[in-house]
């Protein structure tokens, strides 16, 4: 037998790619079964339904790219897509929906830009947002959370996937909806008068960010990524809300708690701005890519026109991941100057 | 205590090192047959200085070191020498390389060595002999000469002295069984090593893996000042940037050596090599070589003659070949892959690395980068390599060299964390080899540009000179017609006209024959006679003006015409002159200038060459560009390069093969 001739190193680590995406895929559970907890199966159904055509989507492009699609489906990363684009998109979506934004995310935002690894922009937030500006009105509007409305069953919620028309969607603001729209009373007031909020922050939201939260932290702990992007991120959002919360007066941002457990706070922090490929590459690039999403996350939040702003403030910053990388390479071991050389 | 900084990145791979370590250093005996290549590591090869046929005792030197950077070569054995002559050895590179083959004997008969002596009645210059003489090279990576290092400058103060005892890559216990059972004699080589740098401090350092080690080293360097540092085990804690990092919190400069920063470091295989050399006189002729591996069955650490075939060692501990699809000499992380096992043990091989396809499975095919980051966070040079690796494969070398290409130390590091499996060492090996290559390159087109440039200007100023010449010659015939018929008209006094005929005739003799004159003299003189010429004519003309001649624009052209000749002989007398005045000396300093001056001394002796000469001369050089184009083509196939740089190579040295051939076709003619 004739001995193998490869360069060094001969060994290897033990994570692979699929792996990190499995991870990924199983740290959103916590938040999925919060999410369906408070707000029924609506958010299964699209998971269900996005993931099942975004291997499909996925499978069809690399085919017409001329690479093996099973290679290349086992890389996970298609259902990832699906896995957070079907959490993003609000529970009782119809199919209509999830496959245009399914569609958008894996055929344009990813493969043609010639696929995993060389996409700019997250492909979930790609998918979002041009559902959003093209559907505003399905977009925005979110089923009422269990305690504030009745939360239809899961044959229901099949119904208002496949069969839109025979489907009566109840819809209520969402907190961050209705802070926005406030402008005459205190933030206090509006917590008793309103049923979307809970003890922090929306009622149920506020599950759903903790149980994010938690996915992340294992995440973390598994060193899945580093801390930089989601700590820069929070901190930053924690620290403009503290700015601008005014006590809790008609005029009030919100306060802290509030930001950091409303919307898609935590699942963006820990699920869409630690995506590797779209954000900046060194630690010290992260810390700066993660603390302007968290910026522009509240701008757009308090001061913009949409009610939460994750998807854009993304999509903004991968256009500027580049440039962040220019200017934060770290100081290479031997070189003079400052910097994360050690 | 000491204080033990940290390095960026770093890995902990699985150590694998118990298996080797169950038994002491055993002796691998005498193998039938020895192979040294003579280049053992880096730097120049060895000279041979046996012949083949001759008897060799063991311990007789073999082959000396030629250059700076080379170390010399010892019979590890008593024996004939049957062959000199390229033999497969362990190289990244996989080609036969020059060997020197030693059949033994058995005897294992000594020649006479040095006395034993102690080492401090040595001066430094006698120890650093000795050193040299025993032809010790560093043990642990690149095989460095020990003594290039220790050669250090006058005046130079050693900060540190680093004995290296990390060995932080898995598998490997080479190091750590010495420590274990010689530390007494990798103290006295460091306390040998101590007297020739003279540092502020002598510190050996060891990761906290190897306890027994620790225990070892810590009684035997009792009472000597020597500080035993121990520090966590981190892949790659033993690379010597690392450690220095580790033990002193500086950074080795880019580029740098460590005695930028106070730092001198050897191995203690090196140190032990050292103690041998100096104490008893004896040559390095043997180390310690771990063979281990799923696929051996009695993992372990041997006492090996160098040169010995791996084959030898293998078959000692129980090699199943049948289990062993690649066979590593050197670690898992920095080894490389032999083509058989036959190859020869040298001074560097610590390591035998036999796994079977479980333990090191074949790569699997590498996924799309996700710039996870995790190769950055591992990397102990802070680079950023999924960058690396983007434009290594987008062949944006600058952008490459821009995020420090070059300060990477393939410790592969990067590549084992990577999920996507993408085998980046590889690619950073490759793009390494090409850039290096296209600064070879620039630096060939640049002296190309300027032998074209030199020898337009040189077109030049000869065409410069002819004019002048053919300026010259027709003034003098001008000057000669016009005095016949000055003289014609009778105005003169005829014996005068005579007597300036004939030095009219002289001056265009003088003028025609200027090919033999002083080119400068006959340059002097025709700006002379065109400048008179001038000032003539001038005075025609105003005279004409004056007089209101109706020949004034005839002779204002002539004025013209005899002014641009003058310009025109003024130019080439200059140009003349500032090529002959680098002769002189050059103002001092003035390197540019000293240069140029050089260049023009080449030139003019080139020129003075037969044309005999130029065409051995041409000849020579073309075979000496084939020689090294073909030797960088072997390199670079055997590196596995990518295709596109090997045909390319390929054909550049198709091109010297041609022009080789038509340089021996001209000389041929010329000598004919
Ligand atoms: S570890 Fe591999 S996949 Fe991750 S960024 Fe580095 S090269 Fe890319
Ligand atoms: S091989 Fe080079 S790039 Fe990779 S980790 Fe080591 S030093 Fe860094």
């Amino acid at each position: 037998m004739a001995l193998m001739r490869v360069t060094s190193p001969h060994a290897h680590g033990p994570l692979s790619t699929s792996a990190v995406m499995q991870q990924v895929l199983l740290a959103t559970v916590p938040g999925v079964l919060v999410l369906t907890a408070f707000f029924g199966f609506g958010t299964l159904v699209n998971i269900a339904f996005a993931a099942l055509l975004a291997v499909s989507f996925e499978a069809l492009a690399l085919k017409l790219r001329g690479r093996p699609p099973g290679f290349y489906l086992g890389d996970c990363s298609a259902l990832v897509t699906a896995v957070l684009l079907g959490i993003a998109l609000p529970p009782y979506s119809p199919w209509w929906l999830i496959a245009v934004g399914i569609a958008a995310a894996i055929l344009m935002a990813k493969h043609l830009y010639g696929g995993l690894g060389y996409n700019p922009f997250n492909p979930a937030m790609v998918g979002y947002v041009v559902l959003l500006i093209s559907f505003p009105v399905q977009m925005t509007s979110w089923a009422p959370p269990r305690g504030a409305g009745e939360v239809p069953g899961l044959l229901e919620a099949l119904r208002a996937c496949f069969t839109p028309g025979s489907f009566d969607a109840i819809t209520m603001a969402t907190p961050l909806d209705v802070l926005k729209q406030n402008d005459a009373l205190l933030v206090r007031d509006l917590w008793a008068q309103s049923p979307q909020f809970g003890r922090w922050a929306g009622l149920g939201w506020e599950w759903a960010n903790l149980a994010f939260l938690a996915g992340g932290l294992w995440l973390l702990y598994r060193r899945i990524f580093t801390w930089h992007a989601p700590v820069a991120m929070l901190a930053v959002i924690a620290l403009m809300a503290a700015l601008f919360y005014d006590g809790g007066s008609s005029a009030s941002g919100g306060s802290p708690l509030f930001h950091l457990l409303s919307g898609a706070t935590m699942f963006g922090a820990f699920f869409i701005v630690t995506d590797p490929v779209t954000s900046a590459v060194s630690v010290r690039g992260r810390l700066v890519y993660g603390a302007l999403v968290g910026l522009l996350v509240y701008l757009i939040r308090v001061f913009g026109n949409y009610p939460d702003a994750v998807a854009f403030a993304v999509l903004i910053m991968n256009f500027a991941a580049p440039f962040i990388d220019q200017y934060t390479q770290p100081r290479t071991y031997g070189h003079a100057g400052t910097g994360d050389g050690k | 205590m000491r204080k033990i900084h940290d390095f960026h990145g770093g890995i902990h791979p699985v150590e694998n090192k118990h298996q080797s370590l169950h038994t002491p250093i055993r002796d691998a005996g005498i193998p039938a047959e020895l192979t040294l290549p003579l280049s053992q590591h880096i730097g120049a090869p060895a000279t041979p200085l046996v012949a083949v046929g001759e008897r060799v005792l063991k311990g007789q030197l073999v082959a000396e070191a030629t250059g700076l950077v080379s170390a010399a070569l010892h019979a590890p054995t008593s024996g004939t020498v049957t062959a000199i002559e390229p033999r497969p050895i362990a190289h990244p590179s996989g080609l036969p390389a020059p060997c020197l083959v030693i059949a033994s004997d058995g005897e294992d008969a000594w020649c006479e060595l040095p006395p034993p002596c102690s080492f401090e009645t040595l001066e430094r210059p006698e120890l650093l002999a000795r050193i040299r003489a025993a032809g010790i090279a560093g043990m642990g990576g690149a095989g460095f000469p020990a003594a290039v290092k220790l050669g250090l400058k006058p005046g130079t103060q050693v900060e540190t002295l680093i004995i290296n005892g990390t060995e932080c890559e898995p598998y490997i216990t080479a190091d750590d069984i010495l420590m274990r059972e010689r530390a007494a004699q990798i103290v006295r080589g460091a306390q040998i090593l101590a007297h020739l740098v003279a540092p502020a401090e002598t510190v050996i350092g060891i990761e906290d893996n190897k306890p027994e080690a620790i225990a070892a080293m810590c009684a035997a360097a009792e009472g000597t000042g020597i500080e035993i540092a121990v520090f966590p085990t981190k892949y790659p804690s033993g690379g010597e940037k690392q450690l220095i990092e580790l033990l002193t919190g500086k950074q080795v400069p880019s580029g740098g050596l460590p005695m930028d920063v106070g730092v001198v470091c050897q191995n203690v295989g090196t140190a032990a090599a050292v103690a041998d050399a100096v104490e008893h006189g004896r040559p390095l002729i043997s180390r310690i070589t771990t063979v281990t591996g799923a696929a051996v069955d009695e993992p372990q650490n041997f006492e090996v003659l160098l040169g010995t075939p791996m084959s030898h060692l293998l078959a000692l501990a129980g090699y199943r070949a049948a289990d062993n699809p690649r066979l590593v000499m050197g670690g898992p992380m920095m080894g490389f892959t032999v083509p058989d096992p036959g190859v020869p043990i040298v001074k560097t091989t610590n390591c035998i690395l036999a796994p079977s396809a479980q333990e090191l499975p074949a790569p699997p095919p590498a996924q799309a980068c996700i710039r996870c980051g995790l190769c950055a966070e591992a990397c102990p040079a802070s680079l950023l390599p999924q960058q690396l690796y983007w434009f290594a494969r987008g062949r944006e070398f600058e952008k490459a060299e821009a995020h420090n290409l070059f300060d990477c130390i393939e410790c592969g590091a990067c590549s084992y964390v990577c999920p996507s499996n993408i085998p980046l060492v590889q690619y950073y090996r490759a793009a390494k080899a090409e850039v290096l290559q296209m600064r070879r390159d620039a630096q060939k087109a640049e002296h190309s540009r300027q032998r074209f440039e030199a020898r337009q200007e040189r077109l030049e100023r000869e065409e410069a000179e002819k004019e002048a010449r053919r300026a010259a010659r027709k003034q003098a015939a001008e000057e000669k017609a016009r005095r016949a018929a000055d003289a014609g008209s009778g105005e003169a006094d005829p014996v005068q006209a005579a007597i300036e005929r004939a030095q009219a005739r002289k001056a265009a003799q003088a003028a025609g024959a200027a090919s033999e004159e002083n080119p400068l003299q006959k340059l002097e003189k025709t700006v002379v006679t065109t400048r008179e010429r001038l000032e003539k004519a001038e005075a025609k003309l105003a005279q004409a003006r004056s007089e209101g001649a109706d020949h004034i624009a005839a002779l204002e052209t002539g004025v013209e015409k005899t002014r641009a000749k003058l310009a025109a002989a003024e130019q080439a007398l200059q140009d003349y002159q500032a090529q002959q005045t680098p002769a002189e000396p050059a103002p001092a300093g003035d390197a540019a200038q000293a240069a140029i001056q050089k260049a023009m001394a080449a030139r003019a002796a080139q020129a003075n060459k037969s044309p005999l000469e130029k065409a051995r001369d041409n000849l020579e050089k073309l075979e000496a560009r084939l020689a090294k184009s073909e030797a960088r083509l072997a390199e670079s196939r055997a590196a596995g390069e990518e295709e596109k740089i090997v045909e390319a190579l390929a054909s550049s040295v198709e091109r010297l093969q041609e022009k080789v051939a038509a340089a021996r076709a001209e000389l041929a003619a010329e000598e004919s």
